[in-house]
């Protein structure tokens, strides 16, 4: 049996131990290929962007090489695919060749996209890449003062990335000295100020208490970088000295380019994870279009979740179980404390209030991601 | 009539219903008709109010079984 995985990301990476660890006997006696393909030879830690744009990590930091994540058994190859050919079973790759499958995995993710909106590009600061996280850092580490908007498109990765950034700019800004020259503006698309209703009451009151406003309802329509406004498509606008923006995302071009799904988000069995019409190609992380949050911890428990049940095709013949839809979140509430949201289909989260502990918790996961990454977390 | 793209939000939490509409309707096309489908009763008002504020047309709200669909055609 031929398994193939499109994407050496974090799903495809867990997916790819997990399944090397599974099906060590097949593999070593060859009833069973197992065959990465990916764009690039590096492994970024994409969180580490965060706190890259704040100056408390480094761009090093953030990679390992590829090949060092990944289990023996795992035929790794730098080689992005470029054609789907779903109806016969088969990919065609950059280098031109062509790979057969007997079940296929495609974990190809998503990109900031921030190009789609008139202005935000030129005139915003993200994090969302190494350069962009980077120019971010040099330009918070210039500003002496003025008026920060924070601006939300959608869809986006990470969903608790806009209210990082808010609460880490305020204790950023205190710790300069100039908490007291900046004013932090805090924009949300939505009627509250988080998707998760209890994140967002508890979110409100903090950024009253510490001088934050908030304006809800506030998606991004265009940037007026010449009087430095940001519009809304609610007809509000926003005047700022510095945008930040969480830029939309969309899935990867080679999904839109092949027609799997609009907007390069293939319409996936949210229990199955089964890319809709099809029994034997799945689909996990930020490819999927399911209505769940575009985020790592998603792509982790989903990526465990078909290891098992690939696992269980080759040995018994049938997936064994339904996924959950189970997302786990860390919160940062400034630069000492944190929070996290846990939720899954049928259980909404239930957030407690932020403890350094928990901060240093994630510190310490921001190091042990890798763990995760070779499937022993 | 105009093929209707159905957005299952049922039990979604984070993004959510509306949050999953507004990224949805980014990449239709004008004219195109979307129905949302969420157990979440909050859905029932906060999506009508959005769609009122951005000016695309609510074309039907309606519940069935604890689940709300909210149907509208992209105006813009």
């Amino acid at each position: 049996m031929k398994i193939l995985i499109v994407g050496g990301g974090m799903g495809g990476t867990i997916l790819g131990n997990n399944l090397a660890r599974r099906l060590a006997p097949e593999l070593r006696a060859g009833k069973v290929q197992l065959t990465m393909l990916s764009a690039s030879d590096k492994h970024m830690y994409q969180p580490g962007l965060l706190y890259l744009a704040l100056g408390r990590m480094t761009p090093d930091e953030l990679y390992r090489d590829q090949a060092s994540l990944l289990e023996p058994g795992i035929d790794f190859q730098v080689d992005p695919v470029e054609t789907f050919e779903l109806d016969q079973n088969r990919v065609k790759t950059k280098s031109g060749k062509t790979h057969a499958y007997d079940i296929l995995v495609i974990a190809t993710g998503s990109r900031p996209v921030p190009e789609m909106t008139p202005g935000l590009a030129e005139n915003a600061e993200t994090f969302y890449t190494e350069a962009t996280a980077v120019k971010m850092f040099k330009r918070l580490h210039a500003f002496q003062g003025g008026r920060v908007v924070v601006a939300v498109g959608v869809p986006h990765k990470c969903p608790m990335a806009p209210l990082e950034i808010i609460f880490m700019l305020h204790d950023y800004f205190k710790d300069r000295g100039i908490r007291d020259k900046v004013q932090l503006h805090y924009t949300y698309p939505i009627g509250r100020v988080h998707s998760l209703e209890p994140v967002a009451k508890w979110a409100a009151p903090e950024m009253d208490r510490l001088g934050i406003t908030y304006e809800t309802l506030f998606n991004v329509k265009q940037v007026d970088g010449a009087n430095k406004v940001v519009k809304s498509e609610e007809g509000t606008e926003a005047k700022y000295d510095l945008l930040i923006t969480i830029p939309a995302h969309k899935g990867m071009e080679v999904i839109e380019k092949n027609k799997l799904g609009a907007g390069g988000f293939i319409p996936t069995d949210k229990t199955k994870l089964l890319m809709e019409g099809r029994k034997n190609v799945y689909i996990i992380g930020d490819t999927t279009n399911i209505p769940i949050s575009k985020a790592g911890s998603t792509v982790h428990y989903q990526a465990e979740t078909l290891g098992e049940n690939i696992a269980a095709i080759v040995k018994l013949g049938s997936p064994v179980r339904e996924h959950d839809g189970k997302v786990f979140c860390f919160i940062e509430v400034g630069k000492d404390r944190a929070t996290y949201a846990q939720f899954n289909y049928t259980t909404p989260p239930d957030p407690k209030p932020p403890t350094k502990a928990v901060h240093w918790f994630k510190m310490a996961y921001n190091k042990l991601y890798w763990t995760t990454a070779r499937g022993l977390l | 009539m105009a093929e209707r793209t159905i957005i299952d939000a049922r039990g979604s939490f984070c993004p959510g219903p509306l949050m999953e509409l507004i990224a949805r309707l980014k990449f239709g096309a004008v004219g195109d008709e979307f129905e949302v489908l969420s157990t979440d009763k909050g859905s029932a008002s906060d999506i009508p109010e959005w769609i009122h504020k951005v000016g695309h047309e609510l074309l039907d709200t309606r519940e069935e079984a604890g689940v709300w669909h909210i149907a509208l055609r992209k105006t813009k």
